[in-house]
């Protein structure tokens, strides 16, 4: 079972996600490099945070045009695990291989802080080891993280169990109160209609570590493992 | 001073920065007249921020030595030892100037060259902290947006770097409102054996610059930086440089990437003067010379002079001396990360340094004399206004009727209330190794894969070194120290920010000389020597005078296992509070002075050293034994805060009785000194206060924690404080936020 994480230039959460899976998971993992246009053998991809190429332009605007990204759509074409995390979001979006684009926060600022989330859909190879309704916490790091999409394929993605995550409070009350970053109908984190493409602000690699005093990001990468043993038996 | 007088004759030294006796001693170094571009050289390599010639003498106090001691005062950092073959290295530099005139820019190239500094020891940049200081936010919008620049330039560099900016200080004072103050600090981490260190040896071997391209700014940054900050400084507006993090981050993967290799010999960021202080320092060093051509230096603007392009700040640069044979092997390496790395010149042997443009000789001067610009010891005298605040007595301030309201104001001053809309603009978990975030008594970071974390502080008190420059800056260290103890961390060394007015002036140069003694007295009693740091004059405006002098101390300490990391917000009801130390009627300096009596007066609280060890090693020791459930130090405020800030932090309540025979807002809010506050089971109480008295120190049960909400302080018969926790809060968590929305 072998996890990929896809280093571009200026991604500096690659390090974080290699540690959840190496020393969290206890899993083989490699670092994949965005000029290559062959990954290798991986079963599950992890698009790291950071500020791929500084920003510039617009975040994710220039990664997404990386030889490693066609790749990357072929593999999830096949059926592959991906998951974009902060910056990563930004790649999906901007590649088309998830819906809609993150605006720069409603409150204008860099946003650093441990943030409740509520668990939309526990019913996805990311999510499995959660319920609906529970409360996780993980950190958020951005200043693009405000989530939009037209009206309708906002409805779309309701109906269809596509919103895996959402801005809550410790109660996991959802409301533009505890909304961090003005994101449409409170959304953190989303997955495509596929089912295998995950794209979410916050990161659960900085929620893996129990020694930093939070722990429940490790499900995401434990669902993760648990739907990849299941499919190769 | 005399260059202004009248009828003078324009002398181009004089305008280059260099007085007319620094002018004779070059000439006679040289043997004749400079050149343009040796003139050049000479008045960046012999200003204070390159040569230290008004602070060097002064160094001669400290103590730079220990047995954690890898790497004292020399190098681009320090480092020490944390036990396992593996060190960290930090240090400290001001960005005083530059963040006055574009403070994005100026704070976002402070945090850049000083993340650089610890690149170049051969380390990974794991943690950045800063040290601001401000005039008061609620007054002048122009204060505002430079807090909010400033603040911002901090985050989009060490956000986009990938480096937790983990904690810190921001105080605020109108000394700082013409010249506000920004020290940022780096931390790095590796194994001994992949030190690097800034030297050139071996003839022949390359010089190569890597990184950015070398464009005019950033030009006589050094030199900016040692004279006032003038009312129309348009003009040295070019001596402003521009940062890129982006660059800065593929130039950390790329050395470190190099460094793995045996290719590099020595190793030189480039900060202040460039090409020409990182290579003259190298070549210093080995004792060797080296002979560098400008045409070779990448650059980005044409027609660039040779004076120019040896001086220009342009970020995100390093100096590499890369062994004979190996550069295209290095270059191989920065062109997988889209970088650069071109051959400027060479090592020779003939102790000369040179410069060339397209083969052509346009300067040369021995390498010794660069490096050795002349030092001044100053007259020194004691500034008039110490004989009127020494004087002060605590009986010429009225006690305020309610104390509940001042206890709310003090948790709302801006030097005291919570930051929480400064730091949650900095990514502080990135890389994964925050345990105790920013808004703690210190940062406490893990080391991978070990059982041992690290404590990182960065603290000053600008007022208390005002009032009395030696003993506030004891006070500093002091409380650093305090600090790490309190966090679990057992204090090893320090690195210096040393930020004051022009020591031209004699009552400058006093706070200069008696904080740097202050400094030093109380780092032999604490055994944290000095190990690197930075000198910032010149701190002055016309308008608004001289700053506070500014002593900025920034600490590192071990925790020698996780278990030990302990942190200050209440965590049980019915825990017992514990108050170490003795309590004096002491109001001098304080907080609540200047806050409620609008006072920045009397004497700084008294300290003794040796009783600070003694207590500092007792903390350390209960929290490693497990007696304690909480620890906080008491400092800005005095009691009453800090048993607020335990409160708040731990949302629980407090009811404490006291007995002690002094006026009560001394009691509560003065900030007499070598006090903490714990928390503990009621089975490790007596344990607790048993190991004080064996120690002579005070220990006293005062109270204990509760679910109540509210915090009660009884002293003797009477009720000083009755108040909820969530008001407390309120002014505590809100005050900064509505401070900076303050129109006008």
């Amino acid at each position: 079972m072998n996890w990929g994480v896809l280093l571009f230039p200026g991604s500096n959460c690659a390090e974080d996600c290699f540690h959840a899976v190496d020393k969290i998971l206890g899993k083989p993992v490699k670092y994949l490099w965005h000029k290559d246009t062959d990954l290798g053998d991986v079963d599950a991809i992890i698009i790291p945070g950071g500020f791929s190429y500084g920003d510039h332009l617009r975040p994710g605007a220039i990664a997404h045009l990386s030889p490693a990204m066609t790749a990357v759509k072929e593999f999830a074409a096949n059926g592959g695990l991906v998951i974009g995390i902060c910056n990563g979001f930004q790649i999906l979006t901007e590649s088309r291989m998830l819906p809609g684009s993150l605006l720069q926060n409603r409150g204008l600022k860099f946003l650093c802080q441990d943030q409740n989330l509520k668990v939309d859909n526990a019913d996805t190879p990311f999510t499995s080891e959660y319920a609906a309704g529970d409360v996780v916490v993980f950190p958020i790091a951005h200043n693009e993280g405000n989530y939009y999409a037209a009206p309708d394929t906002i409805a779309e993605m309701e109906s269809n169990g596509q919103i895996l995550f959402r801005y809550c409070n410790p109660e996991g009350e959802v409301s533009e109160k505890t909304n961090p970053n003005g994101s449409i109908n409170s959304i953190a984190g989303i997955i495509n209609r596929t089912g295998n493409v995950v794209g979410m602000m916050p990161h659960p690699e900085r929620s893996a570590d129990s020694v930093l005093g939070l722990s429940n990001g490790k499900g995401v990468f434990v669902s993760m493992l648990k739907h990849l043993e299941a499919k190769h038996g | 001073m005399s260059e202004k007088k009248a009828g003078m004759e324009e002398k181009i030294w004089r305008k280059a920065g260099l007085t007319d006796s620094e002018y004779e001693l070059l000439t006679k170094h040289m043997g004749r007249e400079p050149n343009t571009v040796e003139l050049a050289l000479y008045a960046q390599m012999w200003s204070e921020h390159c040569g230290y010639t008004h602070t060097r003498p002064l160094f001669e106090h400290f103590l730079t030595t220990g047995p954690r001691i890898v790497q004292g005062p020399g190098e681009n950092a320090g480092i020490v030892d944390i036990d396992d073959d593996e060190v960290i290295t930090f240090k400290l530099e001001s960005h005083n100037h530059p963040s006055a005139i574009a403070p994005f820019q100026g704070a976002a190239t402070g945090v850049g060259g000083i993340i650089r500094d610890i690149l170049a020891m051969g380390a990974y940049p794991i943690a950045s902290l800063n040290s601001l200081h401000f005039g008061h936010p609620g007054e002048k919008g122009h204060t505002r947006w430079l807090i909010s620049e400033v603040i911002r330039g901090i985050g989009e560099y060490g956000n986009c770097v990938g480096v937790p900016t983990v904690g810190g200080e921001v105080r605020f004072s109108n000394a700082y409102k013409g010249n506000p103050l920004v020290n940022a600090m780096c931390v790095g981490f590796m194994k001994k054996s992949q030190i690097k260190k800034a030297i050139a040896t071996g003839v022949g071997n390359s010089l190569m610059i890597v990184g950015n391209l070398t464009g005019r700014d950033g030009m006589g940054g050094a030199s900016f930086a040692s004279k006032d900050l003038e009312e129309e400084n348009d003009e040295d507006r070019g001596a402003i440089q521009v940062g890129d993090p982006f660059m800065e981050k593929l130039l950390i993967e790329a050395c470190l990437e190099v460094f793995e290799k045996d290719y590099v010999v020595g190793v030189q960021d480039m900060g202040a003067a460039g090409i020409l202080s990182s290579s003259v320092e190298t070549a210093s060093k080995a004792g060797n010379g080296v002979e560098i051509d400008v045409a070779l230096v990448p650059k980005r603007e044409e027609a660039m002079r040779p004076e120019e392009v040896m001086i220009s700040e342009s970020q995100e640069r390093m100096l590499l001396i890369v062994k004979k044979g190996m550069e295209d092997k290095v270059n191989k390496i920065f062109h997988k990360w889209d970088l650069h790395a071109v051959v400027i010149g060479h090592v020779t042997d003939d102790g000369l340094y040179r410069v060339l443009e397209d083969g052509v000789t346009v300067g040369e001067v021995p390498v010794w004399s660069l490096m050795d610009a002349p030092t001044y010891i100053l007259d020194a005298v004691e500034p008039p206004h110490l004989k009127e605040t020494r004087a002060f007595k605590n009986k010429q301030v009225a006690q305020p009727s309610d104390l509940n309201e001042v206890l709310v104001k003090l948790l709302g001053a801006p030097d005291i209330c919570s930051k929480e809309w400064v730091y949650r603009q900095y990514d502080h978990r990135v890389q994964m190794n925050t345990i105790v975030k920013p808004g703690s008594d210190a940062a406490i970071l893990r080391i991978k894969g070990r059982d041992k974390g690290i404590g990182i502080t960065m603290d000053s008190n600008g007022r208390y070194c005002y009032l009395n420059p030696r003993r506030g800056a004891q006070s500093i260290v002091a409380e650093s120290a305090r600090n790490q103890v309190v966090s679990g961390a057992e204090p090893i060394a320090i690195t210096d920010g040393l930020n004051f007015g022009n020591p031209e002036k004699p009552e400058v140069y006093y706070q200069l000389e008696q904080s740097i003694i202050g400094i030093s007295e109380a780092c032999r009693a604490l055994d944290t020597p000095v190990i690197g740091g930075n000198a910032s004059l010149y701190n002055q405006t016309p308008e608004f005078g001289a700053i506070y002098p500014t002593p900025i101390i920034g600490m590192t300490g071990l925790v020698k296992s996780l278990d030990h990391v302990m942190t200050m917000e209440f965590k049980g009801e019915g825990d017992f509070i514990i108050l170490i130390g003795e309590t004096k009627e002491e109001l001098g300096a304080s907080e609540y002075l200047d806050v409620i009596h609008d006072l920045v007066s009397g004497e700084v609280p008294e300290l003794d050293l040796e009783l600070e060890r003694k207590a500092q090693d007792y903390i350390l020791d209960i929290i490693r034994q497990g007696l304690v459930n909480s620890a906080h130090d008491l400092g800005d405020g005095g009691m009453a805060v800090a048993l607020a800030e335990s409160c708040i932090a731990g949302e629980l309540g407090a009811n404490i009785s006291l007995d002690l025979d002094i006026r009560s807002d001394a009691l509560l809010f003065g900030e007499s000194q070598t006090r903490f506050m714990l928390s503990a089971d009621e089975s490790a109480t007596d344990k607790i206060v048993e190991l004080a008295s064996q120690k002579g120190l005070e220990a006293a049960v005062i109270g204990r924690v509760t679910k109540s909400k509210q915090i009660i302080i009884h002293n003797l018969d009477a009720k000083l404080i009755d108040i909820l926790v969530e008001d407390c809060k309120t002014s505590f968590t809100t005050s900064f936020d509505k401070l900076m929305k303050t129109d006008s």
